[in-house]
């Protein structure tokens, strides 16, 4: 590849930033030598610069912590750097929310409007912003955004904001008053850099599972955590050795909790049988649908017991590499998991673990920047590798050829703490507990009209209204409940009675998806509402496919008139006519769950 | 080794590895396609091609989806021509399709009725980028289907001076920062040209044409010739109009060039033409 670079010269803390991230430059066209004139051509950058290419998402972030945005000249050097060429960077770089390639004030505020917020203190928090601030985007010194949900939906209203420069700062918290932000960004307090983080977790029956070390355990200690049985699990892995692990997840029938609901075991399986050679392990704590938090609280909360389960499906599998792929609006979450594979690593219990025999295993965190999408696996995939979160068409599916080509295990959050249980009390006992066809526990993210938001586990079998009544039950009449997220679908209150099983979704017509239970009153707007889900799908379309691309427009456009007394007669139709190709014809499953809940609300007559 | 597959009712053989499609064309069954090109990795991002497969939840594409033994494919159902003509009617309704070159046909195949959405939608709507001699980007009719960025980067050029920027409906085609295309890493090779399937991509000679009324293709006659500018021996069609060329194609299934040229077999006729 000939690369031409742009005439553009980094400031002297862009260069700081990227050469902190990527060591000094080796030789004169890595960047050594400042070039500058417009001829400047690269030899061809060998297969060693190419393969940096991965590192071209944590370049950018590097650029819009330390200057707070990526200017022409920092781009460049990324790319003299890693042999990029810079067309392809920027349109990476313009993929993502959290990356600017505009100017953009140092103190920037994400202010999340989504459909658990609005309506509990969002747009008072916009206006006063706005007064103080000027318009979106705007202000000089500081400024704020329109941010979708932040997965803080338990205290709304929630914000992500950021303090660019040579020591970053980056915070989310919920729930956030005007004045404290406001303060924060103008840098007169630095108070809030202790979150929120004590959680409301608690469970219908006796027993806690998953939750069971969720504020006991101490987030920040290895020693707290083995006190709290850690490591045990781990332990009987590398004892019995991958085979009986495999057998004993296909035993358990675990089902993945992260939204399409695969057999874990027939995954992890796959990837254990693959001819030799490189493979990953990939945990997705994208955790990005409307009205999820659950995965938030569990790394916040018990980061040891996620480094654990991943570094089990290390070993069954046979992976040496696994990439925690979070979100960048938890930041709390991210410094609390990094902290833990420090940690671990320095005890052992990763990079070379001696044990049974001894085996390889590390972890490498890598952040998002505001890209939903990226939560779709093999867009997932994209994101590490420095392209652009565009999901690949399946076939070939990840156990064959995900992250660079490899044989690639990806399990959410949720799903891989279940692990620690299956092998320690064995996959038969696993599955005792729950239904038939959905085994062992399940996190539900209840937020909206209840009286005491936050995160509930229950064994499989609790219907939609065991779940609202564990949660104090709604505030006022029930009108509907946001059943999966923004991907999901409404209900009606004659139907609270349905059990959050998948069986049981499934033959209501529903999916549980990531877990989120929103129950709305009989107050709500909900043309407002939809009208937010709608913007909401539009915004995070990757673009790549025209039947979402152009579909999540349209369908935006029709609910407007719908739900604006500007309807022309055809809106329903639209409608249904747009949901169908989208459902049909697009490539991922963005596209293809973008219409259920506003064809639901429309069904449960909501909107007239 | 060959597969068996059924298609709407007829069970056929086909090669190993050959696509849906490469079994539609064989049965000379009519298929739409944008952003597929024989001679470009498909992308499968226009949807236009999509089919019925039994036992697939969604409809899959054609151009990419490679025939398996025993599959069931329908392509004449009503879930393949909804999506279709939906898909048709999203792009007729976003993107100025007025020069694209069989659109218009699909459009009355599938009933397409483009103005369905309403007046005030929005589209891709932009003014055309004119930044040098050689050709222009008109992106109000651009489809987004990566054909030339993938016959700008890995697939022909290896030059990667355009690539797919921003999100959603607000993707464009762009050169870094919007870069002035000659300004860019651009070499003038008009590969992207050969490959766009709706004229936003277009020979300057034939975009000023088009302005001034005289664009003419009935008049026009193709030459196919050698290139005389060095030895590589790549096959050109030269386009001309009033003993004038006009614009500079190569064939697809050539083997030398599958398509592609460079600067000088593609606009060196502006320096002979003078
Ligand atoms: C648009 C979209 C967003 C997604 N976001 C997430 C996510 O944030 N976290 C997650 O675990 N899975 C997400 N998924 C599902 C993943 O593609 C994948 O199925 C899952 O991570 C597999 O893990 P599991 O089997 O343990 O559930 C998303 C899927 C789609 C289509
Ligand atoms: S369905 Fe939407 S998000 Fe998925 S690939 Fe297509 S455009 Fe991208
Ligand atoms: S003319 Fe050639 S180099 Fe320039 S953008 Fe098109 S394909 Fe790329
Ligand atoms: S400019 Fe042409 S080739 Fe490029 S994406 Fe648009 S329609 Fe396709
Ligand atoms: S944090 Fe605001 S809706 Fe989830
Ligand atoms: S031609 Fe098949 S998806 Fe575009």
């Amino acid at each position: 590849m000939d690369l031409r670079l742009l005439p553009d010269a980094p400031t002297d803390p862009e260069r700081a930033a990227v050469d902190g991230l990527l060591g000094s430059p080796g030789s004169s066209w890595e960047g050594a030598v400042a070039r500058t004139s417009l001829d400047d051509r690269i030899a061809h950058g060998g297969s060693e610069a190419r393969n940096r290419r991965h590192l071209l998402l944590p370049a950018l972030h590097t650029l819009q912590d330390a200057v707070g945005w990526i200017s022409k000249g920092g781009l460049n050097y990324i790319c003299q750097r890693l042999t990029v060429p810079p067309a392809d960077a920027y349109g990476v770089a313009t993929f993502y929310h959290l990356l600017s390639t505009e100017a953009q004030a140092r103190a920037m505020a994400y202010v999340c409007d989504d459909i658990a917020c609005r309506g509990r203190g969002a747009e008072e928090l916009v206006a006063d912003l706005e007064a103080e601030l000027g318009p979106a985007g705007e202000g000089v010194e500081a400024t704020w955004e329109r941010s979708p949900c932040l997965g803080r939906c338990e205290h709304a209203p929630a914000a992500y904001f950021r303090i660019a420069g040579d020591i970053p700062a980056r915070e989310s918290w919920s729930p956030v008053d005007s004045e404290s932000l406001l303060a924060w960004l103008r840098r007169e307090t630095t108070t809030l850099s202790q979150p929120d983080s004590a959680p409301q977790v608690d469970s219908g029956v006796e027993g806690l599972r998953l939750l069971r070390r969720v504020g006991t355990v101490s987030p920040g200690s290895l020693d707290s955590y083995r006190e709290h049985g850690g490591y045990a699990a781990l332990g009987w892995a590398a004892e019995r050795g991958p085979e009986h692990v495999i057998a004993e997840v296909e035993a358990s029938r675990l089902l993945g909790r992260g939204g399409a609901a695969f057999p874990a075991g027939v995954k992890w399986r796959s990837v254990a049988e693959s001819p030799p050679g490189a493979r990953y392990v990939i945990c997705n704590a994208d955790e990005s649908e409307p009205g999820t938090f659950k995965d938030r609280v569990l790394m916040e909360n018990d980061p040891f017991a996620l480094v654990e389960a991943m570094t089990i499906a290390g070993l069954a599998v046979g992976a040496e590499q696994g990439y925690l792929y979070i979100r960048g609006e938890y930041p709390y979450a991210e410094e609390t998991i990094g902290i833990a594979i420090d940690q671990a690593r320095a005890a052992g219990l990763l990079g070379e673990i001696d044990m049974s025999g001894g085996f390889r295993f590390d972890i490498e965190i890598r952040r998002g920047a505001g890209a939903y999408i990226c939560g779709e696996e093999t867009a997932l995939f994209n994101s590490i590798e420095g392209y652009r979160g565009e999901p690949r068409q399946k076939p070939p599916f990840p156990t064959q050829s995900g992250l660079f080509g490899k044989p690639t295990l990806v399990n959410n959050v949720e799903t891989l703490f279940n692990v620690l249980d299956i092998v320690l009390e064995g996959g038969e006992a696993f599955a005792a507990t729950g239904t038939e066809s959905s085994t062992g526990p399940k996190l539900f993210c209840l937020s909206g009209d209840v009286a005491t938001p936050g995160v509930y586990e229950f064994p499989f079998g609790a219907t939609l209204e065991d779940v609202m009544e564990a949660a104090g039950g709604v505030t006022g009449e029930l009108a509907a409940v946001l059943v999966g997220g923004a991907a999901g679908s409404f209900v009606g209150p004659d139907r609270i009675d349905i059990p959050l099983t998948f069986e049981g979704a499934r033959e209501a017509g529903l999916s549980i998806g990531s877990g989120v239970v929103m129950p709305f009153n009989t107050e709500t707007d909900f043309g407002d509402i939809t009208r937010r889900i709608a913007a909401f799908f539009r915004d995070e379309s990757c673009g790549q496919c025209v039947p979402c691309r152009v579909g999540t427009t349209r369908q935006e456009e029709a609910l407007a008139r719908l739900t604006n007394e500007a309807a022309t007669g055809t809106e329903l139709e639209l409608i249904d006519d747009i949901a169908l190709a989208m459902r049909d014809a697009s490539i991922c499953g963005l596209g293809h769950t973008a219409s259920g809940a506003i064809q639901s609300a429309i069904g449960l007559g909501l909107l007239s | 080794m060959t597969v068996q597959v059924t298609v709407d009712g007829r069970p056929t053989k086909v090669p190993d590895g050959a696509t849906i499609l490469d079994v539609l064309r064989g049965q000379d069954i009519d298929t739409p396609t944008l952003c597929f090109s024989d001679n470009l990795t498909p992308v499968n991002t226009c949807r236009v091609c999509v089919v019925e497969v039994e036992g697939s939840r969604t409809l899959v594409p054609a151009c990419s989806r490679v025939a398996e033994d025993g599959m069931v494919v329908s392509t004449a159902t009503d879930r393949v021509r909804h999506s279709r003509r939906t898909v048709l009617e999203f792009l007729g309704s976003s993107v100025d399709l007025s020069v694209a070159p069989n659109v218009a046909d699909w459009m009355d195949e599938y009933e397409a009725d483009t103005n369905r959405f309403g007046p005030n939608v929005a589209t891709v709507d932009q003014p055309v980028k004119v930044q040098d001699d050689l050709y222009i980007r008109d992106y109000a009719k651009c489809i987004l289907c990566y054909k030339c960025v993938e016959a700008c980067g890995v697939d022909a050029q290896n030059t990667f001076a355009i690539a797919v920027s921003g999100r959603g409906f607000e993707a464009t085609i762009s050169t870094e920062f919007d870069n002035r295309l000659p300004d860019s890493a651009c070499v003038y090779c008009g590969n992207c040209i050969g490959v766009c399937p709706t004229g936003a991509l277009m020979f300057k000679s034939e975009f000023t044409m088009r302005r001034q009324g005289t664009w003419d293709e009935s008049a026009q006659t193709v030459t196919e010739t050698i290139c005389s500018f060095c030895g590589v021996g790549c096959s050109l069609e030269l386009y001309v109009q009033n003993n004038e060329i006009v614009k500079v194609l190569s064939p697809l299934d050539h083997d030398v060039t599958s398509g592609h040229l460079c600067i000088k077999g593609r606009f060196g006729w502006e320096h002979i033409q003078g």
